[in-house]
């Protein structure tokens, strides 16, 4: 028997070791997560999320404000952030020149590395006085009349939650829109300028048609970290679980109700429900990452 | 409506947008590091906070304990995502491997305050403590699905031609992937690894409920323990002015850190190229 | 009458379903140059893959049959492919010293991560391998730059020393100047044909001015089976099969 043997052979179990421990983890995820969420749904099962009222003070745990909340402020950011991320995209990928790819290379990844805790200290001492003091009163005076800018504007409210998560969205959306921008032959390119088109023209037609489903596929994903993110959110959404058509009204979503009443959680249940929005909280980011995923395997195989 | 009219208003909205992400981008680095700037002063850097509405102090307890809680957490994760990374390129054909592939892109999905009350559960709740340890658990898991899977991705990078090369010396396999490919492959992992370090230092969430803050030092990793983001989280929700102004300092200091380890890692990015 | 020094016996080699070597037997003889020719695809590279026992490491790879190295099997259960290796040194088509080494690093370390440890030895060693690949004179002086800063020709040249610096017994060369220019294949050419003084060579080439240059036997492949083989130039002047005939007057491949 060679040494030589031993080495490989242990080299392959460590590797083999390290992976199972990887794969651990990931399932002890799903088994914590559940053990502690499993009183909640024993109890209140699906209407959990149609109940309006959360009140823990008399074990009344209704989720539906803070799916509301998650699902305003989220699709709000997406709806702020696309056409600046997608233009933001074009632009690297149509207008620029390398030195200026690069530069805004830079930016965008030093935008999506701030730490969540700093946007939220910027929500609350600039952004949330700028609403208060500015925005707010203007947008009312033209809009006012709507339901949806009814109300005093403090400040701390679901539109100024969903400024913040479209900030914090749009260098995921933009990197994924710029690599399939750039993919986009050169030749498609050529054919519709040749044929007479205008910039915007060549653009819709053979840049912006062919990569449709990548970016949806990249707006998914966008969608996903808006959903997920707690901070910034926490810091700047004012955290009442009440459910308001108004977007100068302060609310709590999913993520942002954990952060704040998880530490305070005195009773079984209490935790339990916590934990029981967790999983759905992380069911539905994973749903969209993974419909994002399908959507970009179907792109590669239709190529 | 005029072709040319609407080619005009669209190339407008195009340098709006572009000029709206950098004005952003620069405003925020820029008032973080002036407001930080102002606030800053020797004690920030080596005194304990306060009491609750006392002015002064600093948060020394906060910045060390930021350094080891990533530091503990690296000692984890490091070697245990390189090893797993190195697994899933050496095997990639194996089932496991693509099980674990996909377990790991899911983890890293993950929203970090999932992680935050996962670690919870997995090691505050039986141990009955908040602790630092806790704490560097939480972000080793944010670390691994990252490191491993930059680590394949630059291990597959590396062509089969240098693998073949080594094999023909008779080299022994382990010796060829740790001596020569992931030697070859380092730039781009340990880009990786630095890329993973300037997520977790920033990460707030998944500390709320691990290692959870503390006002004085920990006595041992088996203590709560303060970390920047978060002691910036609570002083920034507070009524307190000088506490506020603390978390400015606080918020310099950590993009401070995190801006220096995203630009290293370009430029690492850069030179693998 | 020459000495056999590689017998090759009812060699197979698969690729999953798709078998690229059918039932390959002929002699390699010491202190030779032997050329495999043939059109591409015909599995020339295969065939000597598997006189290093490179060929089984890709997935889905398997051989079938027998190589006698100094009357042994290699391919007998009890023997270990890195040994082989140590004895059977190789060159491949595009250059691939090692990135983040330098010329000397590249030199030794196939020595060094078998254990060498000798210092001074491996410095003698080094310097003989450069000088045997014909490299030592144009890198002496900058032995600690790196490998890539090389031109092709040169790094071709740093990985036959690389090789060499084993003392394998047998060079195997898959098509090494491909990708270079004229004068650096000429260059190699020259080693090649210097090498067969103290190493048994084999190259495979689609060059057929190049085997007739430097080739003493020449082996004919095609489509995955030994068509003809014999002494280079009574392959070329007069071969026996009508393909071997077709394929030097150009007729495919």
């Amino acid at each position: 028997m060679t040494n030589k043997d031993y080495s490989n052979k242990i080299f392959k179990f460590i590797l083999k070791f390290s992976a199972i421990v990887s794969f651990s983890i990931f399932v002890l995820l799903f088994v914590v997560l559940l053990k502690h969420s499993y009183l909640a749904i024993k109890t209140s099962k699906l209407k959990f999320f149609i109940d309006t009222t959360w009140d823990p003070v008399f074990e009344k745990f209704g989720a539906l404000p803070f799916v509301y909340g998650t699902l305003l402020t989220s699709f709000l950011a997406l709806i702020i952030s696309a056409p600046i991320s997608i233009s933001v995209a074009l632009f690297l990928s149509e207008f620029a020149n390398r030195r200026l790819k690069e530069f805004l290379g830079v930016i965008i990844s030093l935008l999506a590395a701030i730490p969540s805790v700093i946007y939220g200290l910027v929500g609350i001492f600039v952004l949330a006085p700028l609403m208060r003091g500015y925005i707010g009163p203007g947008i009312q005076k033209i809009f006012g009349f709507l339901p949806f800018f009814q109300g005093s504007v403090y400040g701390l409210d679901y539109f100024t939650a969903s400024i913040v998560l479209s900030i914090m969205i749009t260098p995921t959306i933009t990197s994924i829109s710029t690599e399939l921008f750039d993919a986009v032959p050169k030749s498609l390119r050529e054919a519709s300028l040749a044929l007479g088109a205008t910039k915007w023209e060549m653009i819709k037609i053979s840049v912006l048609k062919t990569t449709k489903v990548g970016v949806i596929a990249a707006l998914l994903l966008g969608l996903g970290r808006a959903i997920g993110e707690t901070m910034a959110v926490t810091m700047v959404i004012g955290n009442v679980p009440n459910i308001s058509l108004s977007l100068f009204s302060s609310g709590a979503t999913l993520a942002s109700v954990i952060a704040n009443e998880f530490t305070e959680a005195t009773s079984d249940l209490y935790l339990s429900s916590l934990y029981y929005i967790g999983l759905v909280l992380l069911l539905v980011t994973l749903a969209l990452n993974l419909s994002s995923k399908i959507l970009i395997k179907y792109l590669v195989k239709t190529k | 409506m005029n072709r040319k009219l609407k080619d005009k208003i669209f190339q407008f909205f195009i340098y709006l947008s572009v000029s709206i992400v950098s004005f952003v981008l620069l405003f925020i680095t820029g008032y973080v590091l002036y407001k930080g700037f102002s606030s800053i002063n020797l004690d920030f850097f080596i005194r304990l906070p306060k009491p609750v509405g006392e002015k002064g102090g600093g948060m020394v307890n906060a910045i060390v304990g930021s350094f080891m809680i990533v530091g503990i957490a690296s000692l984890f994760s490091i070697p245990l995502s390189i090893f797993t990374g190195v697994y899933l390129s050496e095997y990639k054909n194996e089932k496991f491997a693509n099980i674990v592939r996909s377990s790991l892109e899911i983890l890293g999905a993950v929203p970090s305050i999932i992680i935050g009350i996962f670690v919870y559960g997995l090691v505050v709740y039986p141990m009955k403590r908040f602790s630092l340890l806790a704490g560097s658990i939480a972000l080793s898991i944010i670390m691994i699905p990252l490191i491993a899977r930059t680590t394949e991705e630059m291990l597959n990078m590396v062509p089969t031609t240098i693998k073949e090369a080594g094999l023909s010396l008779g080299i022994k396999n382990w010796k060829v992937i740790f001596y020569i490919i992931l030697n070859t492959a380092k730039p781009g992992v340990l880009t990786g690894v630095l890329l993973s370090l300037a997520r977790v230092f920033g990460e707030t969430a998944p500390l709320l409920f691990t290692s959870f803050g503390n006002r004085f030092w920990h006595r041992s990793i088996l203590d709560p323990a303060a970390a920047l983001p978060l002691q910036i989280f609570v002083y920034a929700i507070s009524p307190y002015d000088d506490w506020n102004r603390q978390a400015w300092a606080g918020a310099f200091v950590l993009i401070v850190i995190v801006y220096i380890l995203i630009i290293v890692s370009r430029r690492l990015v850069l030179k693998y190229k | 009458m020459e000495k056999v020094k590689i017998k090759i016996e009812n060699l197979s080699a698969w690729y999953g379903e798709h078998q690229i070597l059918k039932n390959i037997s002929f002699d390699i003889y010491e202190n030779k140059v032997t050329a495999i020719i043939g059109p591409s695809g015909c599995g020339k590279s295969t065939l000597i893959r598997c006189i290093n026992r490179l060929h089984e490491v890709i997935p889905q790879a398997k051989v079938a049959g027998k190589i006698y190295i100094d009357n042994k099997n290699i391919y007998d259960p009890d023997v270990d492919p890195m040994e082989i290796r140590k004895k059977v040194g190789m060159v491949f088509q595009q250059p691939n010293p090692f990135p983040t080494m330098t010329i000397y690093e590249n030199v030794i370390i196939g020595l060094k991560l078998n254990g060498f440890k000798d210092k001074n030895k491996l410095n003698e060693i080094a310097i003989q391998a450069l000088n045997e690949a014909g490299l030592y004179e144009e890198v002496k002086n900058k032995l600690d730059s790196f490998a890539t800063k090389l031109s092709g020709g040169q790094q071709q040249r740093l990985c036959i020393a690389r090789a060499l610096a084993l003392r394998p017994e047998i060079i195997l060369f898959d098509e090494p100047c491909s990708a270079l220019d004229p004068i650096s294949t000429a260059k190699i050419e020259d080693t090649i044909v210097k090498l067969k003084q103290n190493h048994t060579v084999i190259i495979v080439t689609h060059n057929l001015q190049q085997a007739a240059r430097v080739a003493d036997y020449t082996a004919f492949l095609f489509l995955g089976e030994l068509i003809e083989y014999g002494p280079t130039n009574s392959l070329f002047t007069a071969p026996k099969m009508k393909k071997t005939e077709e394929y030097i007057r150009g007729v495919f491949g």
